[in-house]
């Protein structure tokens, strides 16, 4: 099966105001930059997400994607308005215990490994952390994840003898490790040749749908990307951020109907090519 | 004649100058200094006391984890070390020790040896010696590490893992140097007593090995353990919590990773002489 050939879209949730729960909801939110939170990267945001949606905002470089993203996982507190994310008001502060966060998981850019780890111990530090698992456990446990993202082979390997297709990969392999409900994603298909980024999009349309061999339960996925094109037929909802505003754009037909010139901009690009047969078959769950 | 009045006219200038006053360029780069002083002072103080804090609270249920970083620190701030260790107590018996055992026996001051011996080694060259020796191979390091690992967004992927930081990354380089740099300290003031007699003894000293050591152990008193295993966990604390802030404290650009260690060196350097200074106070108050 190739899926980026046949792409599915992730379990739509209905349209009407009871549809499934919120995941992600900003009122009247500014965020700022990462590296200087007096930066302003947008304003007045009014977004929700909820279960089981798979979004895209696009923008164009330098645009603060990443920092939306930072401040979605609740690394940096709102500048003004109210941030929720699975009814927890965000950031969590303090000494929290895990349970106390939501169920968020970040992949970053360039995956963000540590360098001094190998691959394997890279994706066993957060059970170790917060499990307190042994050396031995947290492997056993990380196995099935190594295994399904086709890093196996390199998991003794450190970050930096990895291509950077590789370590993006690694950033995702540990972000699932701690089982997240909402997967947030900068830019995954950066950077990636044709056969990584039809993996990238037929793995993360899979996590949309639980279909992976990890069993994991139907992921909501947020991604920014640089342009709408490469998810325009496994995204379902998008959304714009750029030149200081984020827009909600809404469903396929919505990014289809935008008469935004920026929207028209980011829609223009290429299609996406397709995974390899051999490649699918690590992840992709039968039935 | 004329010189006298050249003399006049010099003494009336220097008065003039010494009544002028402080141009204010000057006293704009004093005032300066001494603001910059005390920001850092304070930066550094809400780091040690979060990192306390953090220590406090998590330090009672460690994970496995941590114990595990713990003790890689342990051997990176002590147990590697201790061939340079060795080496440097070996120079210091040789140099220091021996020298001033030949010239008091020369000068019939042989009764001061153990006196001498506590106040120099023990309580002063051997901490500060070590604590120095521990900043140029570990607390240099550790502020390239920590800068690094900021300037290459670690800290944020911890954050997105729920890690804490400081958990993971200060407390155990806190715990290692504290232990490495108390026991390094022994080995080397050990070490220095050892070879300071071997010296003394190639120069045929006339000291008997019962008399150099009863002399010694009868100038040591509890308190000088005490203080000794106190002011060298100390430094090793101070040293990790400056280095370890310099590191991490603020988004770093790699560029700024070598001034920022710098810094970091000077200012232990600093740090630990004022704490020094303190425990002069206690030794000379009692």
């Amino acid at each position: 099966m190739n899926p980026s050939a046949t792409p599915n879209a992730p379990a739509s949730p209905t349209a009407n105001a009871s549809g499934p729960a919120p995941v992600l909801e900003m009122r009247g939110v500014s965020f700022g930059a990462m590296r200087d939170q007096t930066q302003v990267i947008a304003s007045d945001v009014n977004w929700t997400v909820r279960a089981g949606e798979f979004w895209v905002v696009a923008g164009p470089q330098r645009s603060g994607k990443s920092d939306l993203l930072l401040f979605a996982a609740g690394l940096m507190p709102p500048l003004r308005g109210r941030y929720c994310c699975f009814c927890v008001e965000m950031p969590v502060t303090g000494d929290a215990p895990l349970n106390a966060f939501p169920p968020v998981g970040l992949v970053f850019d360039g995956g963000q490994l540590f360098n001094h780890l190998t691959v394997a111990d890279n994706l066993a530090l957060p059970l170790r952390y917060h499990e307190r698992l042994s050396a031995e456990a947290a492997r056993q446990r990380v196995a099935p994840v190594l295994e399904a993202t086709g890093l196996a082979p390199m998991a003794e390997r450190l970050p930096q003898t990895l291509g950077r297709s590789w370590q993006k990969r690694a950033g995702l392999a540990r972000a699932l490790v701690l089982r997240p409900q909402l997967l947030l994603l900068d830019n995954p298909l950066g950077g990636l040749n044709a056969r990584h980024r039809g993996w990238w999009l037929g793995f993360l349309g899979a996590l949309g749908r639980g279909r992976t061999t990890l069993e994991l339960p139907p992921m909501t996925l947020v991604v920014t990307d640089d342009a709408f094109a490469p998810w325009v037929r496994v995204a379902t909802h998008f959304a714009l951020l750029g030149e200081g505003r984020f827009v909600v754009i809404g469903d396929r037909a919505a990014l289809e109907a935008s008469a935004d010139p920026l929207v028209r901009e980011l829609r223009a690009h290429e299609l996406p090519t397709g995974a390899t047969g051999s490649e699918t078959s690590l992840w992709e769950r039968s039935g | 004649m004329d010189r006298t009045e050249a003399s006049t006219v010099d003494v009336s200038r220097t008065s003039i100058l010494l009544r002028a006053p402080v141009p204010r360029s000057y006293a704009n780069y004093i005032a300066r200094k001494i603001f910059l002083f005390l920001v850092t002072l304070q930066e550094l103080g809400a780091f040690a006391l979060i990192t306390l804090g953090v220590c406090v609270r998590k330090l009672r249920r460690p994970a496995p984890l941590i114990r595990e970083l713990m003790g890689q620190q342990i051997a990176r701030s002590g147990v590697r070390l201790l061939p340079m260790f060795v080496f440097v107590a070996v120079a210091l018996g040789f140099l220091v020790i021996g020298q001033t055992v030949a010239v008091l026996a020369r000068v019939g001051a042989i009764q001061w040896l153990g006196s001498i011996m506590v106040v120099a080694v023990v309580r002063e060259l051997g901490p500060l010696l070590a604590a120095l020796l521990v900043l140029a191979r570990v607390g240099t390091a550790n502020v390239v590490e920590l800068g690094t690992v900021r300037a290459l967004g670690e800290i944020e992927a911890l954050e997105a893992l729920r890690i804490d930081p400081v958990h993971y990354l200060v407390v155990p380089r806190v715990v290692g140097m504290a232990v490495g740099t108390f026991a390094l300290t022994v080995y080397l003031i050990l070490g220095a007593v050892l070879s300071g007699y071997l010296w003394a003894f190639l120069q045929d000293v006339p000291i008997q090995p019962g008399d150099y050591f009863s002399q010694l152990a009868g100038a040591l008193t509890y308190l000088d353990f005490a203080l000794l295993a106190l002011k060298t966990a100390a430094f090793g604390f101070i040293i990790a919590i400056v280095t370890c802030y310099h590191g991490l404290a603020r988004p770093l650009p790699l560029e700024d990773v070598s001034n920022a260690t710098v810094r970091a060196v000077a200012q232990s350097i600093v740090a630990c002489v004022l704490v020094d200074a303190l425990f002069i106070l206690v030794y000379l108050n009692t």
